[in-house]
């Protein structure tokens, strides 16, 4: 397992070996900064307006701020995260890489496991970086932190389930736009799956990967809601195991 | 040492390795020959460790392949078809990278790095980016990263491939230098780079062992085919019989007006008494020179004995 380090530092090395690292960090950033500012401005413009004093209770930045912002943030990861992950592996097949990694005295899920980390790595900066919008929150006004750091911890989940189902899609291809191609498609299945849901608690309902995000961005962590999230990537990495073994199997 | 026992590895219908087996030890050098397909790379693929074959077994220093892929990849040194190569990093890093990879001790990885790029000649290029290196610094970058872990067996699919023909020759000295304490295969379609380096030959067609011999003992039976080819300005009638009349000589050919390949009894040597027949004769002698049986006329041979 200590071979786990030099995989993980190498993959993570070659995302800002090119601009692909650095374009996504800064439209990430951009895009949640700039609905941070309207969400954040319609907030305010509420505040000012005497017609809404009676509801001001409900009208609080949680509510108008904080709720939207984590669920643009998990449509920009719906988006972003495909480009993160196509390259992880299917990258090592294009450049004939595989053979070196699989001929190494170090074991395949070795090899996973260090691409994924790289690539939660970058998510953590990602989030990290998108967290300065709320701390303008924290100095201006008194938001509930608890929501917030519940909110990050979802996000945070959500990011690496998405994660490891791109390495999956990754591991399917040696076409990089076809493995984000892929895992765009499963993502949006499982995204939209829970709109599809006709009452609540249908299997339908508990496949999507929104509904176990709500609640976080609520301030409550489930552990319904962990046990999802970990189930997925736990079956990303799984897959993308099964699909490299079996293809050298054939 | 290599124990290679009825390898067979089939894709889907196609079979690919046929029931290959072989055993080398420790200093042989093993030529790989077999046209295009034949499943030179998928034998080596499957010694190496990087895909499990239908049937039969592999033994890298007495250790399984497939039982104990760790232990056995150790000792392994493999340079693919297509150097493998991560284009963003360079070479210094890349190495650094693979002697990781490869369980290369951290106390040992700086000079195992700095010995492999002076032997590969890339010392002056080991700042540079891999993306941004010609094909032949390439292909040395690919044959250091093989040598970095110090392996007793030495895969190497093509080594030459890509390379000038200085290059070449420095490879060539490289993997003879290197042959002694390791057991090396290398795959190749340059013929005369078999003679040059290797011990032993084995020729592969249809995923079948065609021919298996040690080099001395194929040089040896090379040379007693041996026949003479004979150039005559002034051409007779008469020419054929004379030199049949010779002591010797088991058979004559005119393969064109003027010129004969004669074919001696035994590996005698009647070169002499050719050119005095000549002289006497005055036919004008214009040539006279063995014909060695290449190993391409051999190759070609037992691939098309095959078929």
């Amino acid at each position: 397992m200590n071979s786990i380090y030099p995989i993980l530092k190498r993959e993570f090395k070659s995302y800002f070996a090119s601009p692909l690292a650095y374009i996504i960090i800064v439209v990430f950033q951009g895009i949640s900064a700039w609905f941070f500012f309207l969400y954040l401005k319609g907030f305010l413009h509420i505040q000012l307006d005497p017609g809404f004093q009676l509801q001001r209770g409900e009208l609080n930045l949680n509510n108008l701020v904080l709720a939207p912002y984590f669920g643009t943030i998990t449509l920009v990861l719906l988006i972003i995260i495909p480009l993160i992950t196509m390259r992880l592996l299917a990258d090592e097949r294009k450049s004939y890489t595989a053979e070196l990694l699989f001929t190494s005295p170090i074991k395949l899920r070795t090899i996973i496991l260090g691409k994924y980390l790289a690539a939660v790595i970058l998510l953590i900066i990602m989030l990290t970086l998108s967290s300065i919008n709320v701390f303008v929150l924290m100095v201006h006004g008194n938001p509930d932190i608890g929501a917030i750091m519940s909110g990050y911890i979802g996000l945070f989940l959500l990011g690496a389930s998405f994660l490891a189902i791109g390495l999956f899609a990754s591991s399917l291809t040696d076409n990089q736009l076809i493995a984000a191609v892929i895992s765009f498609g499963v993502l949006l299945v499982l995204w939209l799956v829970g709109a599809m849901s006709p009452v609540d608690g249908s299997i339908l309902g508990y496949i999507s990967v929104i509904n176990h995000f709500e609640p976080f961005g609520k301030g409550i962590i489930g552990i319904k809601d962990l046990v999802y999230y970990g189930s997925l990537i736990y079956l990303g990495l799984f897959l993308a195991h099964t699909a490299l073994e079996s293809e050298r199997w054939r | 040492m290599i124990r290679v026992h009825n390898l067979t590895k089939n894709y889907g219908n196609l079979r690919a390795v046929d029931n290959i087996s072989f055993e080398l030890e420790k200093g042989d050098v093993l030529g790989f020959l077999g046209p295009n397909g034949a499943g030179k790379t998928t034998t080596m693929r499957i010694i190496t460790g990087y895909m499990p074959p239908t049937k039969g077994s592999v033994r890298i220093e007495d250790v399984d392949i497939f039982d104990h892929p760790l232990k056995a990849k150790k000792q392994i040194g493999y340079l693919p078809e297509n150097p493998p190569l991560y284009n963003d990093m360079n070479v210094e890093e890349y190495l650094d990278f693979v002697a990781d990879i490869k369980m290369v001790p951290s106390k040992e990885k700086k000079g195992r790095i700095l010995y492999v790029m002076d032997k590969c000649g890339i010392t002056s290029v080991s700042k540079r980016i891999i993306a941004h290196l010609s094909k032949g610094y390439k292909q040395r970058v690919g044959i250091a990263q093989a040598l970095i872990n110090n392996p007793s067996v030495l895969v190497l699919d093509e080594p030459t491939n890509g390379l000038d023909p200085v290059q070449i020759i420095e490879i060539r000295e490289l993997i003879k230098s290197l042959a002694g304490e390791r057991t090396i295969i290398l795959s190749t379609h340059i013929l005369p780079e078999v003679t040059m380096i290797c011990s032993r030959v084995i020729i592969i067609n249809e995923g079948r062992i065609a021919l298996e011999e040690s080099l001395e003992s194929l040089s040896l039976n090379l040379k007693s085919s041996e026949s003479l080819y004979l150039k005559l300005r002034r051409n007779g009638d008469d020419v054929k019989e004379k030199i049949e009349s010779i002591e010797n000589i088991s058979k004559v050919n005119m393969s064109a007006p003027g010129e004969y390949v004669i074919v001696p009894s035994n590996g005698s040597d009647v070169r002499e008494e050719l050119t005095s027949m000549a002289v006497k004769y005055n036919w004008g002698l214009l040539e006279l020179r063995p014909l060695i049986h290449t190993l391409e006329e051999v190759f070609l041979k037992v691939i098309s004995s095959e078929g």
